[in-house]
């Protein structure tokens, strides 16, 4: 599937027709899952009602380790078998990463405020995922920070790579460090340990937030081939007016993909 | 082996004679730390607190501006494609020059660092974690700023995106060092954090070099 996309007019049809249909079932999710957490789910024994920061907290860590992971491949595959949109796909994910990320700090702090009495603290998970917000930063710097973006975006694709080790730091992080963040209650040997009328109402809102990823992706990657075309038609038509005889080079000269 | 000692001992000459370099480093190193009395006061009870972080801290920013040299010039007028295309593997070149690097950059600083330690009034009894600490630390801090100064290389401007990048990546070496030193003050003893500097040390230098070759071929292509 990953060669059959990687015809760049072929992407364009394909997702052309997946983007609205995307957009619509993430719509319909993420506001099933608001109302199931937000208003049906029960409050929590001891937080009361401000545990339902929660579901919008996890579900955005996962997402924002989850879409370095996607970058990381994402680079891997274009380094290595050098896929022609593989890199676009890894520099549009990048900034919703950041995005996920920053959510996941914010509402992190708002809930830690109520809870631990304080904005921030510098525990081994929080530490971490700061980390992550910053090689993301990073990346997205180091992409743009090249007069070549051929460079920029190879250089980008191998410093994803060399940040993949702080994935396994932040996931264990509660396990390997004595944190203020509470260990993990879903992903961890012996089943979840949190209660199934608050586990569906999370999953849900983390579906709904990876369709949104999808349906934001898709949309930043045929907006980056739009910006793509655009700038060969604008040199391809320099090309015509500035050649000689006024013979339509541009027609010949043209990329064979429309 | 002969190339690589010999690419060693030439980046330590050229070193040398622009001696300038490490007395830039020193200077900074020396003047990022005497920064910290004139900020937060200088009573000793606060300075003997933040001591090892003072120095560890001034240690890694001392450290990041001076990886710019690393490839930097070889890159500009051309010898980083001699070394490319000699018989020696691009990631022993890269060996080679963060060692010198590290002999002109992190040495200099593990010999200074008991004068500054005596600058921020460090517990004496904690001195040989604090430069046992950066003598494992700073090899692998040179090693993977190496990563960063490869992928830098022809960057818009490379100094501050080199430390942009290698910032968060500095993050262990300087949490095991610090840990090193408040630890040797209590009663567990600093052998775990020192250890795990060692291995991140051992852990950079087979691995940081291939990042870092690669990031030069990208580079050079």
């Amino acid at each position: 599937m990953l060669s059959h996309l990687a015809n760049p007019a072929r992407f364009m049809r394909i997702s052309g027709i997946a983007l609205p249909w995307l957009g619509g079932i993430s719509l319909v999710v993420l506001a099933l899952g608001l109302v199931w957490s937000l208003i049906l789910a029960p409050p929590d024994y001891q937080q009361g009602e401000s545990v339902r920061i929660m579901f919008i907290h996890v579900p955005a860590a996962w997402m924002a380790l989850s879409v370095y992971l996607f970058v990381a491949v994402a680079s891997a595959i274009a380094l290595i078998w050098r896929h022609p949109l593989a890199e676009i796909a890894a520099q549009s994910a990048a900034p919703i990463g950041a995005g996920f990320t920053f959510v996941c700090l914010a509402t992190g702090s708002l809930w830690g405020r109520p809870m631990w009495g304080t904005w921030w603290v510098w525990d081994a998970r929080l530490t971490s995922v700061l980390v992550l917000f910053f090689l993301y930063l990073g990346y997205i710097a180091l992409v743009n920070a090249f007069d070549d973006a051929s460079r920029g975006g190879r250089a980008g694709s191998l410093l994803a790579l060399v940040g993949i080790v702080n994935l396994p730091i932040i996931k264990f992080s509660v396990d390997w460090w004595n944190t203020l963040h509470q260990p993990a209650s879903v992903f961890r040997f012996g089943g979840p340990t949190i209660d199934l009328s608050m586990l569906v109402p999370l999953l849900v809102m983390a579906l709904g937030f990876t369709l949104l990823f999808g349906w934001l992706l898709l949309l930043r990657m045929r907006t980056a081939l739009n910006e793509r075309r655009l700038r060969a038609l604008r040199i391809y038509g320099q090309a015509a007016t500035a050649g000689a005889a006024g013979e339509p080079a541009s027609a010949a000269a043209r990329p064979a993909w429309r | 082996m002969r190339a690589f000692c010999g690419l060693i001992r030439q980046d330590l000459r050229l070193g040398m004679r622009q001696g300038g370099d490490i007395g830039l480093v020193l200077g900074f190193f020396v003047l990022a730390v005497i920064l910290f009395p004139f900020g937060i006061g200088p009573e000793p009870e606060l300075l003997r607190r933040v001591a090892a972080g003072i120095v560890w801290v001034a240690a890694l920013l001392a450290a990041v501006l001076s990886l710019d040299r690393l490839f930097a010039a070889d890159y500009a007028d051309g010898g980083l494609d001699q070394i490319a295309l000699s018989a020696m593997p691009l990631e022993m070149a890269v060996l080679a020059k963060s060692a010198a690097h590290w002999l002109t950059t992190g040495l200099p600083l593990v010999i200074v660092s008991p004068l500054l330690a005596l600058l921020v009034d460090l517990d004496p009894a904690a001195l040989p974690s604090l430069v046992l600490g950066l003598l494992l630390g700073t090899p692998a801090m040179s090693l993977v700023g190496a990563i960063a100064a490869g992928l830098s290389l022809g960057a818009r401007r490379p100094g501050v995106l080199t430390t942009l990048l290698v910032l968060p990546l500095f993050l262990p070496p300087l949490i095991f060092g610090t840990g090193a030193v408040e630890a040797s003050l209590a009663a567990e003893g600093a052998r775990a954090h020192l250890l795990l500097l060692a291995a991140l040390t051992v852990a950079a230098v087979p691995l940081a070099p291939l990042a870092a070759a690669a990031a030069l071929r990208q580079a050079l292509d």
